[in-house]
């Protein structure tokens, strides 16, 4: 119950922002529409819907880290947070309190690429819908890294860290835009060490109902989300402590 | 039993002592005051009381439960006004009271009893609906005690409530502590020397730390031999400087 009390207040904080939808959902639809365009007047395959939405979905994702890590960061730096550790909350209340929201709110920006996806001429599989509900394990990794980042960063911090910075290397690194096989060595190499590319492997198996193609793709997204919770939740006690 | 006892309650800062092994003992349902000019550690006494930073020395204990060791107990019987305003920006007034129902785990008839009277206490009718975050500085201020009180705690910290309050909001301030007193333990920090007068049972005044004298009003006038309580401060303040 105080749980729920945090973390619906985490809900609106979030979604009364403007810059929070327009971003969320506006941004990835747009390039969807973008690509979609481009595609059209090109003689070339160079964004089939099939594989830029799996690939926009993810990148549309990396904005979960940039919501969670401001509100986090702004929380910090005003005397709110300060309030409600003097509160009976918990320390876990406060972690799930914040990564909690995020998750349906992931879900929900990935229904809205798909489904513009859908308009745009995917075809409706059920395997759209399962590729809307995979989503789910890639975004703990984003909202972990949220987490991570608000702990440790300044508001100011976080725009220039979580907004401009990592969204564009999950942009580069993802392969959303271009074949990661077409720049090859060194890039490549460092991309495949990274969840990025994964989480887009990850979904556009699962878009082609090719369940066998999850892994070891999904192994990758545990693996990162857990490291970055760990690592989150250690950061989070810290700044707590230093109150 | 005390409503609160300091042992010895230390706090440093790398190289600075912010509070110096502080022995002070509060009766149940006593106001308190911290007095002390800037810096004199009032707010960080107040942290660490309500279990925001650890002591680094020493150790204090609320209705018997330690500040150290027994923190979840302590934090269900206290309430804190920070000496910064503290509310969520992008919620209503009505639901940054809620909220912190909410967070006490109030059932829904107590939350509506509680949002109700805290309305009517503070005033907060006109603005239940606005926005915390635009509200003007003395009404954020307002909202921000009603939160502290909404727990119904039984020991209740308040940091340079009057802040930034306008001359009829300090008073009607004024009535709800006045209000309070007897029924809840109050710890007040204020650098307008006639409300501490006014409101308080007893004094203590600090100073890089410590705690140069402790009594009531008229007892730290008669130890000074001053008129007026705001000279008596001055003058035990003063004196250590010498
Ligand atoms: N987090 C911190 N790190 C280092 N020093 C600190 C910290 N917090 C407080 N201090 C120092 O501890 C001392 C006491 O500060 P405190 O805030 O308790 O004073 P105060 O009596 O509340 O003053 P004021 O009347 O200005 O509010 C000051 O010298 C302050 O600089
Ligand atoms: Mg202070």
């Amino acid at each position: 119950m105080k749980l729920l009390a945090f973390s619906g207040r985490n809900v609106k904080e979030i979604l009364r922002d403007p810059l929070t939808a327009a971003f969320s959902l506006g941004f990835p639809v747009i390039l969807l529409l973008l690509m979609s365009a481009i595609q059209a007047n090109v003689p070339v395959s160079l964004f089939e819907i099939a594989t830029l939405t799996p690939g926009i979905t993810v990148f549309g994702l990396s904005f979960m880290t940039l919501f969670s890590a401001t509100l986090i960061a702004k929380d910090r730096e005003t005397a709110l947070l300060q309030r409600l550790y003097t509160t009976p909350l918990t320390a876990a209340d406060f972690i799930f309190g914040y990564a909690l929201p995020l998750l349906p709110i992931s879900v929900a920006q990935g229904a809205v690429c798909y489904l513009v996806a859908l308009l745009l001429g995917l075809p409706a599989t059920v395997t759209v819908v399962y590729a809307v509900l995979f989503v789910l394990p890639v975004s703990l990794f984003f909202i972990a890294l949220g987490l991570l980042f608000g702990s440790i960063l300044s508001t100011k911090q976080v725009g220039g860290i979580c907004g401009a910075l990592l969204t564009t290397l999950t942009a580069w690194l993802s392969g959303a835009w271009f074949d990661l096989s077409l720049i090859g060595g060194a890039f490549q190499k460092i991309a495949n060490l990274l969840p990025y590319v994964h989480a887009v492997a990850l979904e556009k198996a699962v878009l082609a109902g090719n369940f066998a193609g999850i892994f070891p793709h999904i192994w990758w997204i545990m693996g990162y989300a857990a490291a970055a919770f760990a690592a989150a939740v250690l950061l989070f006690l810290r700044q707590m402590r230093r109150q | 039993m005390e409503a609160i006892k300091t042992v010895g309650l230390t706090k440093k800062y790398k190289n600075l002592t912010a509070v110096d092994g502080l022995d002070l003992s509060v009766e149940r349902g006593e106001l308190f005051s911290l007095l002390g000019v800037n810096g004199a550690g009032k707010t960080t006494t107040i942290k660490m009381l309500s279990c925001l930073t650890k002591p680094t020395g020493g150790d204090a204990f609320l209705l018997g439960r330690s500040i150290a060791r027994d923190a979840a107990e302590v934090k269900n019987i206290i309430g804190v006004s920070p000496q910064e305003t503290a509310v969520a920006p992008g919620l209503t007034v009505k639901e940054n009271l809620t909220l912190m129902c909410g967070v006490h785990g109030f059932s829904r008839e107590k939350r509506q009893r509680k949002l109700e009277e805290l309305t009517e206490r503070f005033d907060l009718t006109e603005v239940l609906g606005r926005k915390a975050g635009k509200l003007s500085g003395g009404w954020q201020r307002r909202l921000s005690i009603a939160m502290a009180l909404i727990s119904e705690p039984e020991i209740l910290f308040l940091d340079e409530p009057t802040l930034g309050l306008d001359v009829l909001a300090r008073s009607d301030l004024w009535d709800i502590i006045r209000s309070m007193k007897g029924r809840i333990t109050m710890i007040l920090t204020t650098h307008y020397m006639e409300e501490a007068e006014a409101l308080s049972d007893r004094i203590g005044i600090m100073k890089d730390g410590r705690l140069l004298a402790l009594g009531t009003a008229e007892s730290l006038k008669t130890q000074t031999g001053t008129e007026k309580f705001e000279e008596a401060f001055v003058a035990i303040v003063k004196g250590e400087r010498q």
